[in-house]
């Protein structure tokens, strides 16, 4: 089936890691700055095991400028990894041009060198204070990285959500996520996760 | 919130469900929390209060649907939630509600089965339960829901058959569609067509409770409205009063069969994609409609001439929207997440005009247009 052409429309991210993290957390912010507020349409979906943290756990986020029929992900643009055993389970559900992001402190292996390292948890522990926000540092580099929301609507959304007092760790958190994710020249990545001559047809 | 306004709103089907109940005029919840149904209480818990509605947490489902029986017969529309191990002890009182015509709405979000089987993961297999697991003939409607707008608009529709027809209407939603967030616009209350029961016109002296108009069905008196009559699960006449007499029985029956039947162009809803001119297509229902889209318009980009009929409702079987269509194509693909419940029907209705192919999944795993695409081009 023609991968390419059908799936240009679309653009899928996925939040991985264990559950407790905050990834569906932040697919639901993801989802509500991109559909209520820049007004696109979107598809949030997740899955997760019966255990209430531990256990994998996996949320998407599918955007789109047309209505949305499969509400999860075929081929990811960008997977988010916050630990080594979503990145496994995951890398190979990445396009060979996606985006693979990992939090550095968390994945040690690295199954390609298209791969961005941002150290997210560490991040939030020492210079936000909690490590509870690691998936909003998280977010700022998905947004950024993504090119998919208004980065101002992204901290509208996350504010919208967030518990009353925690306002301003979690902005300061998704600020910083996004300022490290500048530091990034996507240009500067091998051009494919399989090999670094990949030729897009 | 509870009363919907044109923004835009990141929902989850579950979610939307419970807008579309608060603005069908719900106004009664009972039901006792399993996943993948809970948030339509929880939401439920907040939202009906401040609009002076009623909810209550009961001890199990069988109590449950014998609450709402009793809103509704109270004049109050009222619903419950659930998932297949709940459905499966509603159904004696579900009998009740489909002989003594109470309108209500009972919502399952299937997972899989049987018993507490696969909590977290979808399913479609309880689509032969929703019509016939109560016991003995009986009329019922069962509606499925695709999208996270599908749960709003069909919620509002579900209601609105119940009151027309007297009838309790079944809305089988499943995992994937209840626990996906969307952004809708839901609509403005005063563009959507709410629909009330028929109250009797006569004086109360004069009330046959169970005496159908021209359509079938009888208005319904609330209790405490002044007209006194009598509610039964046996089989009675038009006051209300147990019968054996074999013309008063069969009349009864005829009755509550008619009104469904009279109603079909109303309550038969299906959505057709690049049907007219199909030479092969898909039928699917739930969450699985949205694969079959995907896969369709793949296959529609690859040249190959498909389409895809979406059934919303699934009983009373739209059978004359589905057999012409049996006889224009040569194959019809039939995607489910059971072992085939509607595969049945359709090949019940289809008597041999066409190549029926079935495609289930039974491991909890969502159906994805790949492997619908896989099937289409072998069709």
């Amino acid at each position: 089936m023609n991968g390419q052409q059908k799936t240009q429309e679309r653009y899928e991210i996925r939040f991985s890691g264990s559950g407790g993290q905050g990834l569906i957390t932040a697919a639901v912010v993801f989802a509500e700055a991109v559909g209520v507020y820049d007004g696109k349409y979107v598809c949030q979906t997740q899955s997760y095991g019966p255990e209430a943290r531990g256990g994998k756990s996996k949320a998407e986020v599918v955007i789109s400028s047309r209505p949305i029929d499969y509400p999860k992900a075929l081929e990811l643009d960008l997977l988010l990894a916050m630990n080594q055993a979503a990145c496994d389970a995951y890398f190979y559900d990445l396009k060979q041009n996606g985006l693979l992001v990992v939090d550095s402190g968390l994945v040690e292996q690295h199954p390609t060198s298209r791969i961005i390292a941002i150290p997210f948890t560490d991040i939030a522990k020492e210079e936000i204070g909690r490590k509870l926000v690691a998936n909003m540092v998280a977010l700022g580099a998905v947004g950024l990285l993504s090119g998919q929301v208004n980065l101002d609507n992204l901290e509208k959304a996350l504010l919208a959500r967030v518990p009353k007092g925690t306002e301003e760790m979690n902005s300061r958190a998704l600020q910083r996520g996004i300022e490290e994710a500048r530091k990034i020249n996507l240009d500067d990545l091998p051009r494919s996760v399989i090999s670094d001559d990949y030729d897009e047809v | 919130m509870s009363e919907p306004t044109k923004q835009r709103h990141l929902l989850q089907g579950n979610e939307a469900i419970v807008e579309g109940a608060l603005t069908a005029g719900c106004r009664f919840f009972a039901g006792y929390p399993i996943t993948p149904a809970s948030e339509i209480a929880e939401q439920l818990s907040i939202k009906l209060p401040a609009v002076n509605g009623t909810f209550i947490q009961m001890e199990d489902e069988i109590a449950s649907i014998g609450a709402i029986i009793g809103a509704s017969l109270a004049g109050v529309k009222s619903m419950t939630a659930t998932s297949g191990p709940g459905f499966s002890l509603m159904q004696e009182n579900l009998g009740f509600a489909c002989v003594a015509e109470v309108p209500c709405v009972i919502v399952n979000v299937m997972r899989g089965g049987p018993s507490t089987g696969l909590p977290t993961s979808p399913a479609q297999g309880d689509v032969q339960m929703a019509r016939w697991g109560t016991h003995g003939d009986h009329s019922i409607v069962v509606l499925a829901v695709s999208t996270v707008m599908d749960s709003f608009t069909i919620t509002v529709k579900a209601f609105n058959i119940a009151e027309k027809y007297r009838v309790p209407v079944i809305l089988l939603s499943d995992e994937v569609v209840a626990h996906t967030r969307e952004c809708v616009e839901l609509p403005d209350t005063s563009e959507i067509k709410v629909v009330d029961r028929i109250r009797p016109s006569v004086p109360p002296d004069w009330y046959k409770p169970y005496e159908g108009d021209a359509r079938g069905v009888a208005p319904m008196a609330a209790f405490g409205d002044g007209y006194r009559h009598h509610v039964t699960g046996l089989i009675h006449d038009v006051m209300g009063f147990p019968t054996q007499k074999p013309g008063e029985v069969e009349e009864f029956h005829l009755r509550q069969t008619k009104k469904i039947t009279r109603g079909f162009p109303d309550i038969q809803m299906t959505k057709g994609y690049f049907l007219d001119d199909a030479e092969t297509f898909v039928i699917a229902y739930g969450a699985v409609a949205r694969s079959a889209l995907r896969a369709v318009q793949d296959a529609r980009e690859a040249g190959i001439k498909v389409g895809l009929l979406q059934l919303i409702t699934l009983f009373p079987f739209p059978r004359r929207t589905v057999a012409p269509l049996l006889g224009q194509c040569r194959s019809v693909l039939i995607p489910e997440m059971n072992l085939g419940q509607m595969s049945r029907e359709i090949q019940r209705v289809n008597q041999g005009s066409c190549n029926v192919v079935k495609y289930n999944r039974i491991d909890g795993k969502f159906i994805t247009p790949r492997e619908i695409y896989g099937q289409l081009i072998k069709l």
